[in-house]
């Protein structure tokens, strides 16, 4: 072979290789996706119980109870419209509190979200931004609760 | 106190506005029409730009230093009780400043390749212009849309603060860092950019980027373990990377920077891969530009985000499509201009350096994939998705594993030639003995079997960068004491091993870390104890209301057991801040070499009780050791370039003989 067909032949197999390999890592990502919604999208579908997926919206006033073990907290999602109970076993964040955006991963039991994570966030202002969405598609999107004046942090 | 300081930052930044649009015109029409006058402005415009953004830098921090509340951008986040330290970090605590930091990094990379003697003047005077259209890119966008000089009338007598998680020593000195790495970044762009412009892209071209190629990648290297360092202290659980979308955009441009520091020492040593080369300086910058787009937009959802601005990511957005669109094209005008390098067999070290840019720039298809997919579907069907650990856990870490087995014995192959691979082989068999030992420990003990093959893949590197090391030391001129023989090993030698071995430690770290962690989570009251992993843990007592300068915290006192000795006190406390009134963990952390021990108190339950979490972390800080030690590695390979280059003028052999070892 000539030096030019080879470096050809070399260049396509690589392109073979990594279009295999790309191939291989969309299959990857499928399996792995997690989807997220609020708690009008949950009340409004069936999840399987094995399916791991993010709710998020704000923490209900008044919901947050701990159990006597000292780990265990339960407390309810809200988007003003709907509501999902949600289980908890560690410690929280520390942005966690009553009123503010909440983003928790786990699996949907009975009607139950059983969490695995509950997201912390740096900023005190900060809302996530399909919490965001979730508020303003169930209508309770109030712009002085998630503020209005956008603080700018460095990374 | 009110000072004139921001008119003349104000002023200096216009001023580098200025220098950078002429420097960015001039020059090249200079280089084109081989004008020596406006080729010799060049240097002199990068200076002045340089010069003058630092007076702009500088004056935003003296606002910050003086609590100067005329100024908007200290009133939002200065406050007069924050420690001098995050006065100083507060200063790119914030966008606009850390903007002024980006273009300030960038001028001083141009002012240093603007000092470097020796280049060629007319190709020197490329890049410069390079240089500064990125710069006046930047310029505009802080002048445009982020100016950090705005005064507010009437002052107020006091500051909103910094987000008290932001007031750390670890995240104060990591955003610099990043950002000298992605600016880096911006040199490799420039050279490659000139060298299209210019129709030439040799050995020299890849001897003067090199450098500043290894120089970004050591700082970046720095920059995302400090990141991780921070993550694993602050964030009160001791998790140490995500696989969150802000850290995959700094980890993008880390992985296309070490493919570059591969692919550009083919360039320099036989001059062939020009054309990958040039790509891969392009993309790093790219990614770069990226990092910075998808961090800035607030676009991501992320435990990193912050509240954004959206039309600035648009800026950066256009940016980076204009620059890398840009160069791309220009790739396409110029690039059959090249001359062919000279041909290589496959198994060659020229080949083991492909197999690795091969692997890395999978691994970075893989990462953009992951990271940006959701982002594509949300804006495509309104679909809320996250991507998480198990996806790269199932695809990036194979791959990597792969190629840390190919490192191995990538260094052992000859340059150009065809390998002896089986002998190779054969001589790294105690390398691979220890390896599967190490193997064989952890598959008994881990419950993890990826971690354990990690395990024993990263001893695998690092005994056989030792073993390469051997051959080194047996190659080096006889004579002299044995420090005086270490000392002649080139230092780009010491610079792989350093580098190589530091990638086995930092993942001897994370897989033992991870698969030898014992946790207890639960509550404690006060003079109870818990046992985690051999350790007796005692909540000695719990004091509340401990004072600080701008926080009132909780405090606990553990006093920590081995074998009933008592050998530590551990206080990890929760703050709340006043200003702004946030809570924070202060997790108590007992680093050592084997192992560290990790303490965090949380709230209290209705019986009198504290939740709290402890950790034992084996090998934990072995992940920012072995990124300080590929660091320095970087950093030494470096130093080599300048003996080298010396050398090469005063004494040729000597040049050789240092060449036939690298």
């Amino acid at each position: 072979m000539k030096p030019k067909h080879k470096r050809l032949a070399i260049i396509l197999s690589g392109l073979i290789v990594l279009g295999g390999a790309v191939g291989l890592a969309l299959s990857a990502l499928n399996d792995n996706i997690v989807f997220f919604y609020g708690p009008s999208d949950l009340a409004k579908m069936a999840v399987a119980p094995d399916r791991s997926i993010r709710v998020g919206g704000l923490v209900e006033q008044g919901s947050v109870v701990h159990e006597p073990d000292g780990k265990t907290i339960h407390f309810t999602i809200t988007d003003g419209t709907n509501a999902v109970p949600v289980i908890y076993t560690g410690l929280l964040p520390d942005l966690f509190r009553e009123g503010q955006g909440v983003v928790a991963q786990g699996t949907l039991q009975n009607h139950e979200f059983m969490a695995r994570e509950v997201l912390a966030k740096h900023d005190e202002k900060y809302m996530p931004p399909e919490v965001a969405d979730a508020l303003k598609r169930s209508g309770e999107w109030q712009r002085n609760e998630a503020g209005a004046a956008p603080a700018t942090q460095g990374l | 106190m009110e000072t004139l300081t921001p008119e003349i930052g104000q002023f200096a930044l216009v001023l580098a506005l200025i220098m950078s649009l002429v420097g960015a015109t001039f020059p090249l029409i200079g280089a084109h029409k081989k004008d020596e006058t406006l080729i010799a402005m060049a240097p002199s415009l990068a200076l002045g730009q340089c010069l003058f953004i630092g007076i702009a830098f500088f004056s935003l921090m003296a606002a910050h230093v003086t609590d100067d509340f005329s100024v908007l951008n200290v009133v939002q986040n200065s406050h007069t009780l924050k420690p001098m330290l995050y006065k100083v970090a507060g200063v790119w605590g914030n966008h606009e400043g850390s903007l002024l930091l980006w273009t300030f990094v960038l001028s001083l990379f141009s002012a240093g390749i603007a000092l470097t003697p020796s280049i060629d003047a007319a190709f020197k005077a490329r890049v410069l212009a390079v240089q500064a259209i990125i710069a006046a890119g930047f310029f505009l966008f802080s002048l445009l849309t982020s100016n950090p000089f705005i005064r507010v009338s009437p002052m107020p007598i006091e500051g909103n603060g910094l987000n008290p998680v932001l007031q750390d020593p670890g995240l104060a000195f990591h955003p610099p860092f990043l950002y000298l790495g992605y600016v880096g970044f911006s040199v490799a762009f420039s050279f490659a950019v000139a060298g299209l412009i210019q129709g030439k892209v040799d050995e020299s071209w890849a001897r003067y980027m090199r450098p500043w190629v290894l120089v970004a990648w050591s700082l970046l290297t720095v920059g995302i373990s400090m990141g991780s360092w921070w993550a694993y202290y602050e964030l009160g659980w001791g998790g140490f990377w995500f696989w969150d979308p802000v850290e995959n955009a700094s980890l993008m441009p880390w992985i296309a920077g070490t493919a570059l520091l591969h692919s550009v020492k083919v360039v320099e040593r036989r001059g062939a891969l020009k054309h990958w080369t040039v790509l891969l300086s392009i993309l790093a910058f790219g990614l770069s530009l990226m990092g910075t787009f998808l961090v800035r937009s607030g676009i991501l959802s992320s435990v990193h985000s912050f509240a954004n601005d959206p039309e600035r990511g648009l800026f950066v957005l256009i940016f980076l499509v204009l620059a890398v669109g840009g160069a791309l094209s220009l790739y396409g005008i110029r690039a059959a201009k090249f001359e062919y390098g000279r041909p290589f067999h496959p198994v060659s070290r020229e080949g083991g350096l492909v197999l690795n840019n091969f692997i890395l720039f999978i691994c970075a298809v893989i990462v953009f994939l992951g990271t940006l997919y959701p982002l594509f579907l949300d804006a495509v069907s309104g679909t809320k998705i996250s991507v998480g650990p198990p996806y790269y856990a199932a695809t990036v870490v194979p791959l990597f594993f792969i190629l840390m087995v190919a490192m191995g014995a990538g260094p052992l192959l000859p340059w150009t030639s065809r390998a002896k691979l089986g002998a190779i082989l054969f001589s790294l068999i105690p390398a691979a003995i220890v390896g599967a030992l190490a193997l064989g420990f952890a598959l008994f003990d881990m419950k993890d079997v990826m971690s354990a093959f990690g395990f024993g893949i990263a001893v695998w590197v690092i005994c056989a960068t030792a073993q390469y090391g051997w051959r080194v030391w047996q190659k080096v001129l006889p004579g002299g004491s044995a420090f005086e023989r270490l000392m002649r090993i080139p230092r780009g030698s010491w610079g792989l091993m350093l580098a190589h071995a530091g990638v086995g430690i930092v993942v001897m770290g994370i897989t033992a870390a991870g698969a030898w962690q014992q946790s207890f989570e639960g509550a404690l009251k006060e003079g109870q104890s818990a046992t985690v992993g051999g350790y007796t843990f005692t909540l000695e007592k719990v004091e509340q209301h401990v004072q600080g300068p701008n926080y009132d915290a909780r405090r606990a006192t553990f006093t920590v057991a081995k074998n009933g000795k008592v050998f530590a006190t551990m206080r990890p406390e929760t703050r709340l801040y006043d200003q702004p009134v946030v809570q924070t963990t202060e997790a108590a952390i007992r680093p050592r070499l084997n192992g560290d021990i990790y303490a965090v108190i949380g709230d209290p339950n209705n019986n009198g009780g504290y939740a709290v979490r402890l950790y034992t972390k084996p090998l934990v800080s072995w992940i920012w050791g072995g990124a300080l030690i590929m660091a320095a590695g970087g950093v030494l390979a470096l130093l080599d370039r300048r003996r080298f280059a010396k050398r090469q003028k005063s004494a040729a052999p000597a040049a050789a003989e240092a060449g036939a070892l690298s």
